[in-house]
């Protein structure tokens, strides 16, 4: 580091040629999903299965993302779970409110 | 605990926003449910205010190419930046954790750019949007209404564009502020703030914040353009 004008040691790592290496795997991974969603999107039916398949993949590529790129993963378990746990809220927050969309539907048919 | 403290307060922010998204995303979804779906042939599709329509007929134009009809292409654009600017960004952190501060003032930057240009992106598919394709919308006056705002919308329900609006907008505001904390990241790496400091933990903390806003696109790719 030449240019540490006040001094400071700093000591360069080489960089980690596995790790970046398994970053760019991650980073094809998410590009192949999203290449396959574009295909279905434009092969198949509308319909519940292909919902349940975009919604399947979109759940691959989240946990890519969460468990890789930022690296849940690899963190203490409790900061995982504390993370993961109060998720569970969503779930019960889309289930909820879909069945009560459907609901509001058939009324005003 | 094992994490630092600045770290943990990061993901606790994250769970909060990730909450408010999914709010906005599952309101999304029960208004979609209470309006009529379109029945007929995709091919047949054509812009009502009595069905909720198809996303993929109303993103359809790309930039320059004028009268293409190019279905989701600029959205996948759009992600394919996004997704981009992730890497970068994890791999500034990598040469953060490194003390390289070459690597990370050249990554940053490359994140930074991939933010800008999803903006830029965004800001041309609001416009878009707003300034509507080619059949317009009849309105009670005997005119025609082209594009969208939060009470008209040539493409279907008026709630279908005030939700385009609030979602991609939340979203676009969440990315407006990752560039800002980007750059300053990358002010301080610069000034070498984080090497006088002994630890580039700053980059990952923001990192996290960036990658979140790309996490966030997945599902409003998914739920608003594909589904």
């Amino acid at each position: 580091m030449d240019h540490a004008e006040d001094n400071v040691q700093v000591n360069v790592l080489p960089p980690d040629k596995e790790k970046i290496k398994k970053l760019w795997t991650v980073a094809a991974i998410l590009g192949a999903v999203t290449a396959v969603e574009f295909l279905i999107a434009f092969t198949m039916h509308h319909g519940p299965l292909k919902t349940a398949i975009f919604i399947g993949l979109t759940i691959v590529k989240a946990s890519y993302i969460v468990g890789e790129f930022m690296h849940l993963r690899y963190e203490v378990k409790v900061l995982f779970w504390s993370i993961l746990i109060p998720l569970t809220f969503v779930i019960w927050m889309l289930v909820a409110f879909i069945y009560e969309g459907i609901i509001i539907s058939d009324l005003r048919l | 605990m094992g994490v630092s403290y600045g770290k943990l307060m990061m993901w606790f922010f994250l769970l909060s926003d990730a909450f408010t998204f999914s709010a906005l995303l599952v309101t999304y979804g029960l208004v979609r449910s209470s309006h009529q779906a379109y029945q007929g042939a995709v091919d047949a599709f054509t812009f009502s205010q009595a069905y909720w329509p198809i996303p993929e007929k109303v993103f359809e134009a790309v930039p320059f190419l004028h009268g293409l009809t190019a279905p989701l292409v600029f959205v996948g654009i759009m992600t394919f930046i996004l997704i981009m600017s992730s890497v970068t960004m994890v791999l500034a952190v990598e040469a953060g954790h490194r003390m390289d501060r070459k690597a990370v003032e050249k990554w940053m930057l490359w994140t930074i750019l991939g933010g800008l240009a999803f903006l830029s992106c965004q800001a041309w598919e609001w416009g878009h949007f707003i300034h509507g394709a080619e059949t317009g919308k009849a309105v009670a006056e005997g005119t025609t209404f082209f594009g969208a705002n939060l009470a008209h919308n040539q493409y279907g329900p008026p709630d279908f564009a005030a939700f385009f609006f609030f979602i991609t907008g939340f979203h676009g505001f969440h990315v407006f502020s990752g560039v800002c904390l980007n750059f300053l990241i990358y002010y301080n790496t610069v000034m070498g703030t984080y090497d006088r400091r002994g630890h580039y933990e700053m980059v990952e903390k923001v990192g996290l914040y960036w990658h979140f806003v790309d996490l966030v696109w997945v599902f409003v790719f998914t739920f608003f353009y594909l589904v």
